[in-house]
């Protein structure tokens, strides 16, 4: 005779709140939440950024993929606490003055989202690889989003949509750099 | 109508934008005031019997609110009418670790959790059937009892002419066995719903489902509600590949705590419930011989399947005809026998995943002709050469086939690859391999059987010339939405962007029957087409009167509409519309699509009939290492006859997601068990392709312009899974000499066809019999032996 159910998720005691202060895409949130409660939670539930996505909780998909001090980061493994005081960065906050980044153009462009549901966290894992590495290799791309997973696109869009975006993004700058200065 | 302004022209997607920026509302971001969280207890034993069920203690958990068992949904049900076998929360039995027995609806999460905990279960264990040899030859109670015999779901025998004189003339004959592991979507969103009860006395639920209509039927059967009463809203689609088309008990589940708490509840799966949602890929055993002339033109075929369809019936007798169905519509075979059985196993339920029952024996059958044509001394790519079908005929089993490009697909991938200067000729341990495929665009009969459209589509313009389109289509991530904003725009002279859709909700779209079979570009692009054509000849009319030019001189091109003799002037398309609602009152229009009755004279017929079919053939080359028995994918080339590409850009997505799928299939993904309990439930341990594990993929498109497709376009989402799972089993032969009639070819198996060889055996790694089961009587059909294809185009101008 077997009983009882099956022995899943973990086993919380009574939880205790605890108030965080947040810089979420610029802007000072400030959430009374659970101490044990993820950043993917908080994000999700209490800030209401549903941008982020999860696809396991467990870390191994990098669907909850977000920015913290511009470092690529698992939100669904992360705890508020130990983030207090850095910048975090969701896909909300790619876009600015209601202009898409040149990533989330590129993957638009390119079809490099299908069901779209993986794109956030590929989003922030492929900014995190550019402002490192501006014109990566394809073998870097594969690289650096190497814990992401996709089961829609093959993958081959969202590489060509970073290289898109890399070259977009290197063409800008040299612009920048070549521009005349002009006299104040 | 060739020079199209939309059509055909790479562009990204009109739900592009939403998605990068992380708009896109799936079903687990929706959050309602006062929203409580349910939780499904699971069976812990593959088989037993629930002898006592205690929720008192989880009712009275503080934060508890309404917890429900088997008793409160006692009506049975499943997606499809002959196998009503499921229930939302078992009542007497459980068939696999992960069946449902009761739900908790509690204020959070971690309380309903610790509710389904406290509830008292007691089971009796029944002896549990893991592999389809169990099921047919174990003693004990079995799980289900049908008139196939025990455990047996389903069995079918069809002969197509008279196979045995077709064998007796064949010059050479050879039998192969293979068997194709299971695997699952991995969709990377979890499937989520959310429910609510109206204060008018209706439930909405909001769910990621392929199929909204048959999760509206579902809840009215199990609910015991009028269909008026329910609305279905299916919210954007995390993945799906087949995995999300059946009712799902966690659906029913919210949508019974809504109405019994009156509050909002969502429930969302966890990865570990995903694997036991399941619906995926059957484990299939299969033997087939082939009969052949010394010329090399098959004679005969006879094709047996074994399918394991774990717990439940889901769509398994469609998939246990379709193991069949297709074997005809690549090759002349002019006798045909198929027998098939599908059994029930105490494992979570099978059903569709993308290419539905025919990647299984489209595997069998490229590797088993590989053989083959070799044993005849020909070349395995003449063999297949000679024997392609024909554009514009009939199968042995009543299929009409219209346009194929099938011996085009072959001749580009072949050329663009350099696959005959490769093929024998590589260096040890790296090889080319080859296969090639048809899929259907749609299945010609719905699951509902019944005389209505499958697919129809609304029109409407307001005053500031925006079109609202409103179709019961879901996008899955295959496209459909720009599907029909592209056909609808190119129609009407507009761009994409100017379609506003309104999509996959009951109360406000009309039907199309749901994403699955690779329906729904052909079925609601048409019906979306003739809506268009309809608004578009009423505003002509009005813009006819208003120019004093013939109707159809009216013109409709970049946002204008004009005197096509004077295209320089003319009015903006708000302008005209302003016209005609002036002339006529609200400007709205509708389409619908039907596919024409193309089921044959038989019992069975209904599975395979599509009104189109796609082809694909492909190369897949590879380096196999002996040492580490690690197999590479170095570059895959597939060509795949899309009839007509609507959009480049999505078609390619399309390719080269079948193309990932199906490397993931023959390398790495496997759905087992251990003990009854599944081996893997996590995305780590499940191996899927990650970026680093992708070839490069060269896609070459095909364009037949097909007869009755929109636009001429055929399916592109399915298809060209299949050929690569052969192609690439056979370039590791090609590699190292070892056949694989089994997949994945995983490193294990590599290496004991290695150790085979060097003890001098045949290298080969499969299976070596078929379980003792006879099927009933065989259903003798006449081939449609010289019937003339009829055509339905929809369309005159397209
Ligand atoms: S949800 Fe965080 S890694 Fe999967
Ligand atoms: S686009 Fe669907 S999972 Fe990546």
């Amino acid at each position: 005779m077997a009983k009882r159910g099956l022995g899943k998720g973990r086993v919380k005691g009574e939880s205790q709140d605890i108030w965080l202060r947040l810089m979420v895409n610029g802007r000072r949130c400030d959430v009374v939440a659970p101490v044990q409660k993820t950043l993917l939670e908080v994000l999700r539930e209490d800030l209401g950024l549903t941008g982020t996505k999860h696809g396991c909780e467990l870390g191994e998909c990098g669907t909850c993929g977000i920015l913290v001090n511009d470092l690529f980061v698992l939100s669904c493994l992360t705890l508020p606490v130990d983030i207090q005081g850095k910048e975090v960065t969701t896909v909300e906050g790619l876009a600015h003055n209601g202009k898409l980044h040149p990533l989330q153009q590129a993957f638009s462009e390119l079809g490099a989202a299908q069901c779209g549901y993986c794109t956030p966290g590929f989003l922030m894992a492929a900014k995190a690889l550019l402002d490192t590495d501006p014109s990566p290799t394809r073998e870097a791309i594969q690289d650096g989003l190497s814990g992401n997973l996709c089961r829609c696109t093959g993958y081959l869009k969202i590489f060509e949509a970073v290289e898109l975006a890399a070259d977009r993004m290197g063409a800008e700058r040299r612009k920048a750099a070549t521009a005349p200065q002009v006299a104040p | 109508m060739t020079d199209f302004s939309v059509i055909g022209k790479p562009r990204g997607r009109v739900d592009g934008p939403a998605k990068v920026t992380g708009q896109a509302q799936f079903a687990d971001d929706l959050h309602l005031p006062g929203m409580l969280f349910a939780k499904l207890l699971r069976s812990p034993v593959p088989h037993g019997r629930i002898k006592a069920l205690d929720t008192s203690r989880a009712e009275a958990l503080s934060g508890v609110v309404a917890v429900l068992t088997g008793k409160d949904l006692p009506e049975k049900y499943g997606i499809l009418p002959v196998s009503q076998d499921e229930e939302a929360l078992c009542t007497e039995k459980v068939r696999y670790v992960g069946d449902p027995i009761a739900a908790v609806a509690a204020v959070d999460e971690d309380t309903a959790e610790r509710a389904t905990e406290l509830i008292a279960l007691e089971l009796e264990e029944l002896p549990s059937y893991m592999t389809i040899e169990e099921a047919l030859e174990k003693e004990g109670e079995p799980i289900e009892t049908l008139r196939f015999g025990p455990n047996v779901h389903k069995a079918v025998s069809l002969e197509f002419g008279d196979v045995e004189s077709a064998f007796a003339k064949a010059d050479h004959t050879r039998e192969d066995l293979f068997f194709y592991e299971g695997s699952t979507h991995l969709p990377m969103e979890q499937h989520a719903a959310v429910a609510r009860w109206e204060p008018e006395g209706k439930v909405t639920l909001w769910s990621s489902t392929q199929t909204p209509h048959y999760v509206h039927r579902a809840l009215a059967k199990v609910l015991g509600l009028p269909m008026n009463r329910i609305r279905v809203i299916a919210t954007p689609v995390g993945g799906g590949f087949g995995g999300k088309s059946d009712p799902f008990n966690h659906e029913i589940v919210v949508a019974k705590l809504a109405i019994v708490t009156g509050k909002p509840v969502k429930l969302t799966l966890t990865r570990e419930e995903v694997f036991y949602a399941h619906r995926g890929r059957h484990p299939t055993l299969m033997w087939v011989k082939t009969g052949v002339r010394k010329d090399g033109a098959i004679t005969a075929m006879h094709f047996r399947s074994f399918l394991d369809g774990g717990a439940y019936g889901s769509y398994g007798v469609v998939s246990t005809y379709y193991t069949g169905a297709l074997q005809t519509t690549t090759y002349k075979i002019p006798a045909y026998k198929f027998e098939g059985t599908r059994v029930y196993t105490n494992k979570p339920p099978c059903g569709p995943k993308r290419g539905h029952g025919t990647p299984q024996p489209r595997f069998a059958i490229e590797v088993h002709f590989e053989h083959l044509a070799r044993e005849l001394g020909m070349d395995p790519i003449d063999f297949r050469l000679k024997n392609l079908v024909e554009p514009f005929t009939y199968t042995a089993n009543w299929l009409r086939i219209t346009s194929c490009g099938l011996r085009e697909c072959v001749e580009k991938v072949l050329e663009a690859s350099g696959f005959r200067d490769k093929r024998g000729k590589l260096p040890e341990g790296r090889g080319v391999g080859f296969g090639l495929s048809a899929y259907m665009s749609g299945a010609s009969l719905p699951v509902y059987w019944n005389d209505m459209p499958h697919s129809e589509v609304q029109l409407k313009v307001d005053r500031s010339g925006t079109v609202a389109l409103f179709s019961g289509a879901i996008d899955i991530g295959q496209g459909s939405d720009q599907v029909l904003a592209a056909t609808t725009a190119e129609v009407l002279g507009l761009e994409p962007e100017d379609i506003h859709l309104i999509t996959a909700d009951t109360d406000l779209t009309p039907i199309d029957l749901g994403s699955y079979s690779s329906r729904v570009t052909f079925m609601a692009g048409n019906a979306a087409i003739q809506a268009a054509e309809r608004l578009r000849d009423q505003i002509a009319e009005a813009m006819a009167a208003k120019l004093d030019v013939p109707t159809d001189r009216v013109a409709f091109r970049n946002g204008r509409v004009m005197d096509a003799q004077r295209p320089e002037g003319g009015v903006s398309w708000e302008e005209a519309c302003a016209v005609a609602e002036a002339a006529q009152g609200n400007l709205m229009s509708r389409g619908a699509y039907k596919p024409p009755e193309l089921s044959g004279p038989y019992k069975g017929s209904g599975v395979g009939p599509s009104p189109a079919y796609s082809y694909s053939a492909c190369v897949a080359e590879v380096t196999a290492d002996p040492e580490s028995g690690v197999v590479e994918v170095d570059k895959v080339w597939i060509a795949h006859d899309v009839g007509r590409s609507l959009n480049p850009t999505l078609v390619h997505g399309q390719v080269e997601g079948s193309v990932y799928m199906g490397l993931g299939e023959v390398l790495l993904e496997e759905q087992v068990f251990r003990h009854g309990l599944h081996k893997i439930p996590s995305m780590l341990e499940y191996k899927s392709p990650t970026t680093k594990d992708m070839p490069p993929i060269e896609t070459i498109l095909v364009e037949t312009v097909d007869p009755e497709g929109p636009f001429g376009a055929k399916e592109c989402g399915q298809g060209p899974l299949l050929p690569v799972i052969p192609a690439v089993a056979n370039a590791v032969e090609d590699a190292i000499g070892a056949r694989f009639h089994e997949i994945p070819i995983t490193p294990e198996k590599v290496l004991s066809a290695m150790d085979k060889a060097a003890r001098g055996e045949e290298p080969l790694i499969g299976p070596t019999s078929l379980p003792d089961y006879h099927l009933g009587e065989v259903l003798r059909v006449d081939p449609p032996d010289g019937k003339k294809v009829e055509l339905f185009p929809m369309h005159e101008e397209t």
